[in-house]
């Protein structure tokens, strides 16, 4: 079963939003920079970017993370690994680095996209911006900025699409029942 | 996607399979290039290298790249082990698996000795080159390293220079080629030339001003010194002479041929030295790339479901 | 003690019989041939309904290891084995430790087959002393002793001058002299046939020419010496046309090949299984062609096993340090019985190639089921099919590479010398 639970006014609604908190928490954008993580971050960080930039003016620097390599489940995914390319054309020493994803869940990705990043150098700080956190948790991580909180059980599906990736935007969830 | 958790040849794979390779190696070629060279995805696992002939490059390759992956990597030193006590090779292959390796990298000059030792092992073997058979990851840094300046296999002319009937690499490289859509040539006395080489789709050549005319890419081989003392050659002046690639021959090639040596040379047997150190060269990125497809083949078989 | 054997199809081909009869047998001879049903009362009655009834199975091509590689084979166990796969003689070779090339040796082997044997064992002498291509044996010393034929067998003989010796001498006894035809400079490091194959597995091979050219020149010193020669285990086109042409320049010439040159190719090898590893090596289709070819023709006068066993440890190993050889005596018949089902030839043509021909080049009497002669029958099932399992094989050696396959043709009972063996 599949029920659509953000439409692309809904979503973007949320990256408005997203985009307002990130500029107040951080009183401005001058030592900002985004960080997309593949696959599904990388749109959403350009889109919340941009969304940034119209607001603030200026430009923000966005890079791509590919955390494949700094993944824990080598050997007991089903699937064999994908390594994608990894593009932060720019120093995140001593910058705001946000990563962005699109959907949180255990906690798991972030942290290998944070051991990935310092791998690329020392950031300031490591903020974390979801569209959607649908919890179930299980490291000490949590979002910074979240588009939409939505109560899952554990074996749903969340599906993100957004219409830059040659689709329409918006956001299902597929549960087996 | 990879289907075996071993690597015994390039006859073994496909052409999808040897894409993904090449596509895996170009995003190790990204870290290779970072500050920071080093990736954790093979922590905790341990690669031991098995090498029966004399290797320096080839092993000190697969021991860097096994390290900038986070897995440990130990060799199994055949000249100072029981193996010269007499053990056999089926013994000390099992000894290493039950050390908790859960790579062996082997090099054997028996044919074969690999996908025998993949019919024993639970731990993945991967083919470092065996005898006269096939050495897959060169054939694979050899490709890598032609994708970089040609973009595309299909349509290109790759001639082939040298002892072919005892090159495993030549062997491994001719698959590779044929599979991903290029025209081999190969270019070597009749007496370095393999039985009926010819079926495996590939033109034979004695002459190299003929074999290099108009090459995309021009592979030279190592001769063995030996051969001029097993008879094979009457002399390797004589050889230099009908073989060596001198920058005179380049010009037979296309103008942005690429010269590529699997090493190590000798240079004025098989290749001048004006042409090694050439601006067609590209033997030392060869040697990067190694790195590179050596990573990305130790990540995918550690991927294969067991 | 008297045995009947009825019902069964009794071919033989000596009397030129081929047909539904009994078989008396009393003692260690056979003592009649009657009508289906009208044989005499017996101590013992086989029925062999169903199966056919042949003469005992003579391999003119066996290496029994004993003495010297007793874990390889012992006489014990390859007669065993001999009987298993309907064979009642084996002629073995001299590549023993030390060679069968002085009379103790002879005397050791005719010894050991009278006390452990299962069959009749006819030792082969060497040709030169230690094989080594040097110096004649005394081929009259070893005759005397037992031996029945000479062969340097596993090693050629290198030195043309002697060969010619070897030919001319042996005249005096009217004994053939069996030549292993192999260059060896053409065959040094190679391990399997020369060819698209072996570049593709990157194995050393093997030349043709290793064979043909020692086949050439054997049949030159035939002819130059007027001696008797045989070829031994003939892998190739070239060899099948070398002797047929000298055969038909009236030569005296005979020639054997083995089950594994005309039901194997060396594309099999691509799987490097060392069990697949003989010398001379499996050749290409054309050879197995040719090889039927001269089977039927002629040019070949026997199938042969060149039963080679070897321990598990020999083949275990990289293809390069395996043992040369194939454990064949358990599977020869079923295989030559391939050829009978492909309609090469008939039942009758295989029998004289697998006992007959082989008993009269060695001048020994057997194959035969005339009145008076050896009790030496094989009653087959020439159709029910099974699956070779070569870790029952009786031989030590379990290096088949036709193990798994799916054959036709059981041996039921063995009788030789009087004494029944059976099985299933």
């Amino acid at each position: 079963m599949s029920k659509e639970i953000l439409d692309s006014d809904d979503i973007n609604r949320a990256i408005r939003r997203m985009a307002h908190e990130i500029i107040e928490k951080n009183k401005g954008v001058s030592n900002l920079c985004l960080v997309g993580i593949q696959k599904g971050g990388v749109t959403l960080a350009e889109r919340l970017a941009s969304q940034i930039e119209a607001i603030e003016g200026g430009k923000i620097q966005v890079g791509k993370l590919d955390i494949t390599l700094y993944r824990d489940d080598l050997n007991t995914k089903v699937e064999q690994p994908v390594v994608k390319r990894t593009e932060i054309p720019y120093a995140i020493d001593d910058k705001t680095v946000i990563l962005v994803d699109d959907v949180l869940f255990t906690g798991r990705s972030i942290r290998a996209a944070m051991d990935a990043l310092i791998d690329f150098g020392r950031p300031a700080y490591i903020q974390l911006a979801v569209l959607i956190d649908r919890g179930h948790r299980e490291l000490p991580i949590r979002a910074d900025y979240a588009g939409k909180n939505i109560p899952t059980s554990f074996n749903d599906r969340i599906e993100v699409t957004l219409k830059e990736d040659n689709n329409k935007d918006k956001v299902v969830l597929i549960s087996d029942k | 996607m990879i289907k075996s958790k071993h690597l015994l040849g390039i006859k073994e794979l496909t052409s999808e399979e040897i894409y993904h390779i090449l596509d895996t190696a170009a995003g190790f070629r990204d870290v290779l290039h970072r500050d920071i060279k080093k990736v954790p995805p093979l922590r905790g696992k341990t690669v031991v290298s098995l090498f029966f002939e004399p290797s320096t490059r080839t092993k000190t390759s697969f021991a860097l790249a096994a390290k900038r992956l986070s897995a440990d990597f130990v060799n199994f030193s055949v000249s100072t082990s029981s193996v010269l006590k007499g053990e056999t090779i089926k013994d000390t292959a099992l000894t290493i698996q039950a050390l908790g390796a859960d790579f062996v990298v082997i090099r054997h000059p028996s044919a074969g000795v690999p996908h025998f030792l993949s019919n024993i092992l639970d731990m993945s073997v991967i083919n470092a080159g065996d005898g006269a058979n096939e050495h897959p990851t060169q054939a694979l840094l050899d490709l890598f390293t032609i994708q970089t300046h040609k973009k595309n296999f299909q349509g290109l002319t790759v001639a082939i220079i040298g002892d072919i009937a005892h090159s495993r690499v030549a062997k491994s490289n001719i698959y590779a080629l044929t599979k991903l859509g290029a025209k081999v040539r190969l270019i070597c006395p009749p007496t370095l030339m393999p039985a009926e080489i010819g079926k495996l789709g590939v033109d034979v050549f004695h002459s190299i001003d003929d074999g290099i005319k108009k090459a995309d890419v021009i592979m030279t081989l190592r001769l063995q010194l030996e051969r001029q003392s097993k008879g094979f050659l009457p002399s390797l002046e004589e050889y230099f002479k009908l073989y060596g690639l001198t920058s005179e021959r380049l010009k037979l090639a296309k103008s942005d041929a690429l010269v590529m040596h699997p090493g190590p040379m000798n240079r004025g047997v098989e290749i001048e030295s004006a042409v090694a150190d050439g601006p067609q060269s590209v033997i030392l990125e060869q040697v990067t790339n190694g790195l590179a497809v050596r990573m990305a083949v130790l990540y995918l078989l550690a991927g294969v479901r067991k | 003690m008297s045995i009947l054997i009825t019902n069964g199809r009794v071919i033989d081909p000596e009397q030129n019989i081929d047909g539904y009869n009994d078989l008396l047998i009393k003692g260690r001879k056979i003592q009649g041939l009657y009508p289906k049903g009208k044989g005499p009362s017996a101590d013992k009655i086989i029925d062999a309904a169903g199966c056919i009834v042949i003469p005992g199975l003579v391999d003119m091509h066996t290496h029994l290891r004993e003495p010297g590689f007793e874990y390889k084979e012992t006489i014990k166990t390859g007669t065993l084995a001999a009987v298993k796969g309907g064979f009642t003689t084996v002629c073995c070779m001299p590549n023993t430790k030390p060679v069968n090339d002085t009379i103790s040796v002879t005397e050791f082997i005719l010894e050991k087959s009278k006390k452990e044997g299962s069959c009749t064992v006819y030792p082969i002498g060497a040709i030169t002393r230690g094989q080594k291509s040097e110096e004649l044996v005394e081929l009259e010393a070893l005759l005397k002793a037992g031996c029945i034929a000479f062969s340097d067998d596993g090693h050629p003989v290198t030195n043309s001058l002697i060969m010619r010796r070897a030919l001319e001498y042996s005249k005096i006894f009217n004994v053939p002299i069996i030549s292993h035809c192999e260059d060896l400079k053409l065959s040094e490091g190679g391990v399997m046939n020369e060819g698209f194959v072996s570049t593709i597995v990157g194995l050393r091979g093997i030349p043709k020419a290793a064979e043909e050219v020692m086949v050439a020149r054997d049949l030159s010193l035939c002819e130059l010496t007027g001696g008797r020669l045989h070829i031994a285990h003939v892998s190739t086109e070239g060899s099948v046309k070398l002797i047929r042409d000298a055969k038909a320049r009236g030569i005296n010439v005979t020639a054997e090949t083995c089950p594994h040159y005309f039901s194997l190719t060396d594309e099999a090898i691509i799987s490097y299984d060392t069990n697949l590893k003989v010398n001379p090596p499996i050749r290409t289709a054309s050879d197995v062609e040719a090889i039927k070819e001269g089977l039927k023709d002629g040019t070949i006068d026997v199938i042969a096993t060149d039963h080679a066993p070897h321990h598990l440890d020999d083949k275990n190993k990289e293809f390069d340090s395996a043992a040369f050889g194939i454990s064949g005596l358990e599977t020869a018949f079923a295989l030559g019985l391939q050829l009978v089902d492909q309609g090469l030839f008939d039942i009758r043509q295989l029998i004289i190639k697998m006992a007959l021909t082989p008993s009269r080049i060695m001048g020994i009497g057997k194959g035969v089921l005339t009145v008076d002669s050896d009790a030496d029958i094989t009653i087959i099932n020439t159709e029910k099919e099974y699956r070779v399992d070569s870790s029952t094989f009786l031989s030590k050696g379990k290096n088949s590479p036709f193990n798994k396959w799916e054959l036709k043709g059981t041996v039921e009972k063995t009788i030789s010398m009087g004494k029944v063996f059976e099985w299933n």
